[in-house]
């Protein structure tokens, strides 16, 4: 069946003519229409038909590129232009965006298919996908589980085989963590590989897009359509792009992998560390050295992070005010009012709390205590990699704590928030990250979270890609 | 005792781009509503910033003009307010490390003494949209033209002790931003805008509470409002009262300040450093870039009128006050005019008229190379200093060239020594009684026979010559 | 650092935000929960590290003073919420 090709394999598919793109778009637009997991928000049916037809007609001619006619899901995050864009919020619900995001313009130079956009934590704010005003989307691996969050419609459509990959956005795990509870592979690159402009802010500093896809080969694939320097967003780099397909081959032997001891630590589910401890042991076996290691301040990473983030995104979400676009209340008595019900109806209330939270951490009298002291205690994060960097190539831990848990079953915001533990410091210290699927936990995939060192995402693609040749995991699939 | 006037200004100064700071968009004033806001300046989600760099080499241009420090690593910091015509409910502009630091300005009082004024700091920053409140009865508009256009706010020190002090200040940041290019200066248009932060207090006591006059579009508003607000604080404190800090918007029309609560109800900013935007570098080789490609300051090209052009040092202060004043003169002296007598010309009859008839120097109907004329004509010996005014008068009113005046109206001076001698001869000898009396000692009375002569000449005489020749024939 | 019920509507307005008075009490709860985690930070001995706002060491990268940006008001105004005469429209601003 063509869904369960890899895109390395629709890629060929599509080049020997064994199938159109106008097929596998139908395909999974048939498969999507069948999907009870409220993967998508929408779904752009019409405009995915006739981007294949085009598709075609360029594979046709022989111009295309290795990536047209492939169709994938864009997480909501993205702004696409004439799209409703809503960021899983009823704030922009009937926000057809007049601009595609520097992202979404990469892939539709590519002449790639747009199947839809997928469900997602209003703002990107949650790790279980429960707090979209769109209701929540389920792990395909069982339907009563959180597939996990934000970039939970993606993982969903990804692992579920409803999309050949998916575009996500990574603030605090954001790609990772669903990526681990959904069994796929999940790559958050280095802060500045991929352009931010036009995918709609939730902590500058942080928020950093990324390929959602079933191998790391994909992810290769996908990496090298998704990254690239943007003169349109400041904090982009301004660094040469590898093609990442390039060393996905190259041996591990020698290769030193770091455990830090604070990421095996009493919080973390003993069959979750089982699985970890057993793909490492994977590792060791294909000649790598593991050495354990110290990130004595990663166990500060939550208070700091959920600092930074409510700081940055009180801000960010400022523009929300009813005056140029998205929610407006009804009948505004006066300024305030406008401003007051606007915001409080059109936000849901994890957004309302960080903001909040924000707000006052920025307020004078508190701004030294919080804000500065979490960026002061955000530089002991990034010097304990650097360090750590230095004796090891690669970090290794789990993703998430526990495997996915039941939706509904996790109320309390500071309990979700502990969850965050092991994805926060990466994304403090602007590194790259991954999550590839280890193995199984009572039934629920278990995902490895690989971390490197600035600019690696060559290595981690290629260590990630390594396991993936010895190991079947990212190949079982919770559907036909 | 008597109170005194602590006033430190903030100028906001419209950087002259062409794009916006943070977008792509046109800075031009005047368009439609709403037509030069693009999505980065309506704030639309996802959209980020992206600095321009004619802005930062523009608020470096001030920096080392006053002398300041620079700031190696600026940056950009969120000043986080609502209010509908801020679109993303912040403004973009700088906190801690603003792109310039401490700076110094010379200004001239009235009483033509010096005083040094502080600068504290100028930094780069958004301007906001403008809200209309008088199109709808029941709305308030919003246009975002504006919203982006990059301004300097250059904040001075407390160093200011009356109205008219603070007016001189302002008047030469206003000449110093026009002479680096930076600014337009239009006032009208509020591409050069002033706050005054005002206080009084005792001799001797420690700073009191200040009030912040807002809404101020002309130098001569600016000295208005500052001396209401001064006499409504002195009255608050005589009576017992207490100055409150607060925001106050000054009414040109009814000539009063009224307090802006608007704009105090929420003025917890929660700065932060703009995660969206980078620390701004500035190399050595930029600033020596921009040192280079400045032009003569005011205070530089003041000592120059005085040290090489012999100019007293109330005219060069005059002269170089006003860029386009400085500019006007030059052209005229580059010409080759006398510079004492152009200077003259210049700041009187020139300034005279401008001022008489409201016209900006640079629209002034006798241009630079026709003053020049004018006063080599002069120089020249064609015609007197004082049929001189006569033509500039006519070339005022449109009647043609210096030269084609002097010939129409047959203005020339008489040159011809011997028909001048004839008219002195004849003049004498109808007047021997006032002969005799000037031989006897009234020596008053070479004045009189000058008056005749020039009454006989139609004033077309030289008067040098004609002083010459009365000599001689009255001693 | 704790939070009564008075200071969370007071951060509620400064962010512009309304509370409900029902909800107040839980709000404050939850609020003061999240607190409990950020004054962690209040322990940690930071020494003399220097406040990272950034993940990468650059510089701000600088544009060439270009007009690259087309009038797209029509479709702004397209899908603001209420426009009149090509403003944005809010209830009467006093000033």
């Amino acid at each position: 069946m063509m869904h369960n090709l890899t895109i390395a394999e629709q890629i060929k598919g599509l080049k020997n003519r064994d199938f159109s793109s106008l097929e596998l778009t139908q395909h999974y637009l048939n498969r999507i229409d069948d999907s009870k997991l409220n993967a998508f928000i929408s779904v752009t049916s019409e405009q995915a038909i006739t981007q294949a037809k085009l598709a075609d007609s360029i594979l046709a001619k022989g111009n295309a590129t290795s990536l047209t006619g492939i169709p994938y899901a864009h997480k909501d995050i993205f702004c696409t232009k004439g799209v409703k864009t809503s960021a899983g919020s009823k704030m922009l619900d009937s926000f057809i965006s007049p601009y595609d995001a520097t992202l979404s313009e990469k892939l539709n130079s590519q002449n790639m298919v747009m199947l839809g956009k997928t469900n997602m934590d209003e703002f990107a704010m949650g790790s279980s996908n429960e707090n979209s005003y769109y209701g929540p989307v389920k792990n395909p691996w069982d339907t009563k589980k959180v597939p996990g969050g934000s970039s939970g419609g993606s993982a969903a459509a990804v692992a579920s085989h409803i999309s050949p990959f998916a575009t996500g956005t990574d603030t605090g795990g954001s790609i990772r963590q669903p990526a681990s509870l959904c069994g796929i592979t999940g790559l958050k690159p280095t802060y500045g590989r991929i352009s931010r402009y036009g995918m709609i802010a939730y902590a500058s500093s942080l928020d950093q897009a990324g390929p959602m896809t079933r191998t790391a080969e994909d992810s290769a694939i996908i990496l090298n359509a998704m990254a690239g320097f943007d003169t349109k967003d400041s904090t982009s780099a301004n660094k040469l792009v590898p093609d990442y397909t390039k060393n996905l081959s190259k041996s591990l032997k020698g290769l030193k992998i770091g455990l830090p001891k604070e990421y095996f630590s009493e919080g973390l589910d003993k069959g979750v560390e089982k699985v970890v401890m057993k793909a490492i042991n994977d590792y060791e076996s294909m000649g790598a050295e593991i050495i354990e290691v110290s990130l004595p301040n990663s166990i500060h990473a939550i208070p700091a992070y959920y600092i930074v983030a409510p700081c940055e995104c009180s801000s960010n979400l400022s523009r929300f005010d009813g005056v140029r676009y998205g929610y407006r209340c009804d009948d505004p008595k006066d300024l305030n009012d406008l401003y007051l019900r606007s915001r409080s109806e059109g936000f849901g209330d994890e957004v309302k709390r960080r903001i909040m939270i924000g707000a006052y951490a920025l307020s004078a009298g508190y701004y030294d205590a919080y804000y500065l002291k979490a960026q002061k205690v955000r530089q002991l994060i990034s010097e304990d990699f650097k360090k750590v960097f230095k004796e090891v190539d690669v970090v290794m831990g789990p993703v998430s704590p526990t495997a996915a848990f039941d939706l509904g079953s996790v109320k309390d915001p500071v309990s979700m928030y502990l969850a965050d533990i092991y994805t926060l410091s990466v994304n403090l210290a602007g590194l790259p990250g991954m999550s590839i699927p280890a193995g199984f936990s009572d039934n629920l995939p278990v995902g490895l979270q690989l971390i490197g060192d600035h600019w690696s995402e060559e290595l981690l693609l290629n260590t990630a890609h390594q396991f993936q040749l010895k190991t079947d995991w990212h190949h079982l699939s919770p559907v036909d | 005792m008597t109170w005194e006037t602590v006033i430190g200004l903030e100028i906001h100064s419209q950087l002259k781009t062409k794009s916006k700071i943070f977008s792509g968009a046109s800075t031009a004033f005047g368009a439609t509503a709403n037509t030069q806001a693009c999505a980065v300046d309506l704030g639309y989600p996802g959209v980020l910033p992206v600095l321009n760099q004619e802005a930062v080499k523009m608020a470096l241009s001030f920096g080392l003009s006053v002398n300041a420090t620079i700031n190696k690593n600026s940056i950009f910091a969120r000043k986080n307010y609502f209010y509908p015509d801020l679109p993303k409910g912040y403004q973009i502009s700088q906190f801690e490390i603003p792109i310039v630091g401490n700076g110094v300005i010379d200004i001239s009082l009235e009483n033509g003494e010096n005083k040094l004024v502080g600068i504290t700091r100028a930094h780069l920053e958004e301007d906001a949209g403008k809200s209309i409140h008088d199109m709808y009865d029941e709305f308030t508009a919003i246009d975002l033209n504006r919203a982006g256009t990059p301004l300097l706010e250059i904040v001075s020190e407390p160093d200011m002790s009356s109205a008219k002090e603070a007016v001189a200040y302002a008047k030469k940041i206003h000449a110093l931003v026009q002479y680096i290019d930076i600014c337009d200066g239009n006032m009208q248009e509020g591409s050069f805008r002033c706050d005054a932060n005002v206080s009084v207090r005792k001799h001797g006591d420690k700073l009191g509470t200040r009030a912040e006059l807002k809404n101020i579009n002309s130098f001569k508003f600016l000295e208005k409002a500052i001396n209401l607000e001064v006499e409504r604080q002195i009255d608050i404190l005589e009576e017992g009262g207490s100055v409150v800090q607060e925001t106050r918007l000054y009414d040109s029309i009814k000539n009063e300040t009224r307090s802006m609560r608007s704009k105090e109800e929420a003025n917890d900013y929660r700065y932060f450093p703009d995660p969206d935007l980078l620390p701004v570098a500035v190399s050595e080789e930029l600033l020596l870039e921009i040192k280079k490609s400045l032009p003569e300051l005011p205070t530089e090209k003041k000592l120059r009128f005085v040290e090489q052009l012999g100019l007293s040092s109330y005219d060069a202060e005059i002269l170089t006050s006003q860029k386009e004043v400085a500019d006007y003169f030059e052209a005229v002296i580059n010409k080759g005019a006398d510079a004492k007598l152009s200077a003259n010309w210049v700041m009187g009859e020139l300034s005279a008229a401008l001022n008489k008839n409201q016209v900006e120097i640079n629209d002034s109907p006798i241009p630079s190379n026709e003053l020049f004329v004018l006063i080599s004509r002069i120089t020249d010996n064609t015609i007197s200093g004082k049929i001189a005014k006569d033509v500039f008068k006519l070339m005022w009113e449109g009647n043609g060239s210096v030269d084609e005046i002097i010939e129409k109206q047959g203005l020339k001076q008489m040159t011809d020594s011997s028909a001048l001698e004839s008219i002195i001869d004849d003049i004498i000898s109808n007047n021997l009684d006032q002969v005799k009396q000037y031989k006897d000692g009234n020596s008053k009375l070479l004045g009189f026979f000058v008056g005749q002569v020039m009454k006989a000449t139609q004033g077309k005489a030289n008067p040098k010559q004609v002083n010459q020749i009365l000599n001689e024939k009255l001693s | 650092m704790s939070l009564d019920n008075n200071k969370v509507k007071e951060i509620a307005f400064l962010a512009r935000l309304s509370i409900e008075d029902s909800e107040l009490e839980q709000s404050t709860k939850e609020l003061n929960n999240i607190l409990g985690l950020m004054d962690q930070l209040g322990e940690i001995d930071t020494g003399g590290a220097e406040p990272m706002a950034h993940p990468l060491e650059m510089s701000q990268r600088l544009r060439d003073d270009q007009v690259t940006e087309k009038d797209l008001s029509e479709e702004f105004q397209e899908i603001a919420p209420k426009t009149g005469s090509n403003h944005f429209l809010v209830p009467t601003v006093i000033e």
